[in-house]
């Protein structure tokens, strides 16, 4: 029986790399991969949870985690993509129409 | 169990971070995979199958896949500037604020695992003997099935979403032209 809180505790540690890759990273498509590291990061702690509590309710949402993170890969690309065609560019640095 | 838990938690935090060093966007991609298949062999080791597949079909197989098109439909080339040792301030907060999360969560982690609530129903023997796939089909067709119709609905949008934004605009004056 794994520790619930050696399974949380690596989530922990990837949440904080993800968090760590928005803030440091300047391409905004590593960045969207931190986000997706991130989402992972709670996928990891919900099945520990479920593991630990002997529950399917975490499973359950690890599924409806996992559709979100899809269909945000899908739109977030997207919107680069359209970025790209009208900067040339993918570096956060440039991007500051909404910038003060 | 556990030592394997240990090594495959060490190499999966240790391809996660490589994403905070690498340079080229393709690299970081990769490494992300990696990360998510050792992640994979973790859920499997949480005694939950389920997951495990869905984790390797969905993130390492489809998502990523979606990254690397897209990083190599753009073209993109690795960070090209010079590797600089000075910290700006941005740097400086951003670093700040990652290790303040990472002691926050660390924290309340700690002290909630002490307490967990009263069991559930499922325990790892009645999981193993009636399959973890079983279990999560019955409870998504039966308890939690408006949330299941609701994120079908969600990718549905997120589809023609997509498909509206990176659609190419056609110029102006070929919509003035026509009637």
């Amino acid at each position: 029986m794994i520790p619930v809180s050696h399974i949380l505790g690596l989530s922990a540690i990837l949440f904080a790399i993800g968090v760590g890759g928005v803030m440091i990273r300047r391409n905004a498509i590593v960045v969207f991969m931190c986000v997706e590291l991130m989402l992972n990061a709670v996928n990891v702690a919900f099945v520990g949870f479920a593991y630990g509590m002997q529950s399917m309710v975490g499973v359950m949402f690890v599924f409806f985690v996992l559709v979100v993170a899809a269909a945000e890969a899908v739109v977030g690309l997207a919107i680069m993509l359209a970025i790209f065609r009208s900067r040339e560019s993918l570096d956060l640095e440039e991007f500051n129409l909404l910038r003060w | 169990m556990l030592i394997a838990f240990y090594i495959v938690a060490a190499l999966a935090v240790a391809s996660a971070f490589n994403i905070l060093i690498l340079r080229s966007p393709v690299y970081c991609a990769l490494s992300l995979v990696g990360c998510f298949f050792l992640l994979g062999i973790i859920f499997i080791l949480l005694n939950n199958e389920f997951v495990a597949v869905v984790q390797v079909l969905i993130y390492a197989g489809a998502i990523m896949v979606l990254f690397l098109f897209v990083i190599m439909l753009l073209n993109l080339r690795p960070d090209s500037s010079p590797r600089s040792l000075k910290f700006g301030i941005a740097k400086i907060l951003g670093i700040g604020l990652t290790v303040g999360i990472l002691a926050q969560l660390i924290g309340v982690f700690g002290s909630s695992a002490a307490k967990l609530g009263p069991m559930g129903e499922y325990s790892a023997q009645r999981v193993t003997e009636e399959g973890s796939l079983e279990i999560v089909a019955e409870l998504m067709l039966t308890e939690y099935v408006l949330p299941f119709e609701i994120i079908s609905i969600l990718l549905m949008v997120s589809i023609m979403g997509a498909v509206v934004l990176a659609k190419k605009r056609p110029p102006p004056e070929e919509e003035e032209s026509q009637p």
